[in-house]
């Protein structure tokens, strides 16, 4: 669990590193993202080794959100007088983006004849 | 025995009380989520952050003295993106065979999410920075506040607009996709993913778990992808 921690925190570590190197535009830890998969994909022992771990780690992933939630509510005088406007500009987009997210996905994995999923 | 305002101002100082604080809460949270059948209106983060902001606001508590303890907890941020490699990779079989659904969702989604933001918001009077801080608002934080930066946003108001992005898209997903009759647990998770990045992912994982690898992909494609789109957008939509 330790090892496998360390793990994680070192391909972060990687990504941080390069992404600040290079001047990507993404942060560290998606570009650790990256370089993890692909070590999974070279060496499947060594995903299989991670994954319980990262699981655990994964099924709490609401907790994480919470000290940046608390902050929302601490800064709300930010969103000032635009607030309702905002609110209903977030409500509304992210409906629409859902609709068109997953009803493209859904109507490609028609065409491509690649369905199911159901489990 | 010593008195109790000086146990508070030893409480008030060091990070325990905070972290432990953040954790009840999330319990509580996750506690009230389970009792109400798994509701996704009684979502664990926005619980959590209510009861917080209340015993915050109760005490007079400062935000930057309570995350002085919840930092612990907001820095596994970073490992537990790294560990979406893991879903990912387990479910490799599943993502090759949809690569062409997932790339034409992933397009969809972004543009739409950063097009019909703006375009409400405008509609409704908003305008200067507030209105450019709103174009990276379905990407993951810390995208989205350099996004915001380069764009001449402002990053604070980003970071909360990004917030509540996430918690709206966890809270709308399942209804939203129940009504619409949607399914497939790679469409369900990839879409929200994309529209509500980390939280939607979190509520994601929550329902199944090729959802929440998928949503966990929608989620790192779509960080790439608003990086590219929101100042091609802005630039389109406002030069001149």
């Amino acid at each position: 669990m330790i090892a496998n921690l360390a793990v994680f925190l070192s391909f972060q570590l990687a990504g941080e590193v390069i992404t600040r190197g290079a001047g990507l535009p993404l942060p560290g830890p998606v570009l650790g993202l990256a370089l993890l998969l692909l070590a999974c994909i070279a060496v499947p022992s060594f995903g299989k080794r991670l994954l319980p771990t990262a699981q655990g780690l994964l099924s709490h992933l609401s907790l994480l959100f919470v000290p940046a939630g608390v902050g929302v509510v601490a800064h709300i005088s930010t969103l000032g007088s635009a607030a309702p406007a905002l609110l209903a500009a977030l409500v509304g987009s992210t409906v629409l983006a859902l609709i068109a997210g997953a009803l493209v996905f859904v109507g490609l994995a028609r065409l491509t004849g690649s369905e199911a999923g159901h489990d | 025995m010593t008195d109790l305002p000086a146990i508070w101002s030893y409480l008030s100082r060091e990070p325990l009380l905070w972290l432990t604080a953040t954790l009840i809460a999330y319990v509580a949270g996750d506690a009230a989520f389970r009792k109400s059948g798994r509701n996704p209106v009684v979502n664990p983060v926005l619980v959590a952050m209510i009861l917080l902001s209340l015993v915050l606001w109760s005490t007079g508590t400062p935000y930057t003295t309570y995350f002085e303890g919840a930092q612990f907890v907001h820095f596994m941020l970073g490992p537990a993106t790294v560990a979406l490699a893991l879903p990912l990779w387990s479910n490799l079989s599943h993502v090759k065979a949809t690569l062409i659904p997932m790339l034409g969702a992933l397009v969809a989604g972004s543009v739409v999410a950063i097009l019909s933001a703006l375009w409400i918001a405008q509609a409704l009077g908003v305008e200067g920075p507030a209105l450019l801080s709103l174009a990276p608002k379905s990407t993951t934080a810390p995208v989205a506040i350099g996004i915001s930066e380069q764009l001449g946003g402002l990053p604070t108001l980003t970071a909360a607009l990004v917030i509540l992005t996430g918690i709206i898209g966890a809270v709308l997903v399942t209804p939203l996709m129940n009504l619409m009759r949607i399914r497939d647990w790679r469409a369900r998770g990839f879409a929200v993913g994309v529209a509500a990045h980390g939280i939607g992912t979190a509520r994601a994982f929550q329902v199944n778990e090729t959802a929440g690898a998928f949503a966990g992909i929608g989620m790192g494609l779509n960080a790439l992808l608003t990086a590219i789109l929101a100042p091609w957008i802005v630039a389109m939509l406002f030069s001149g």
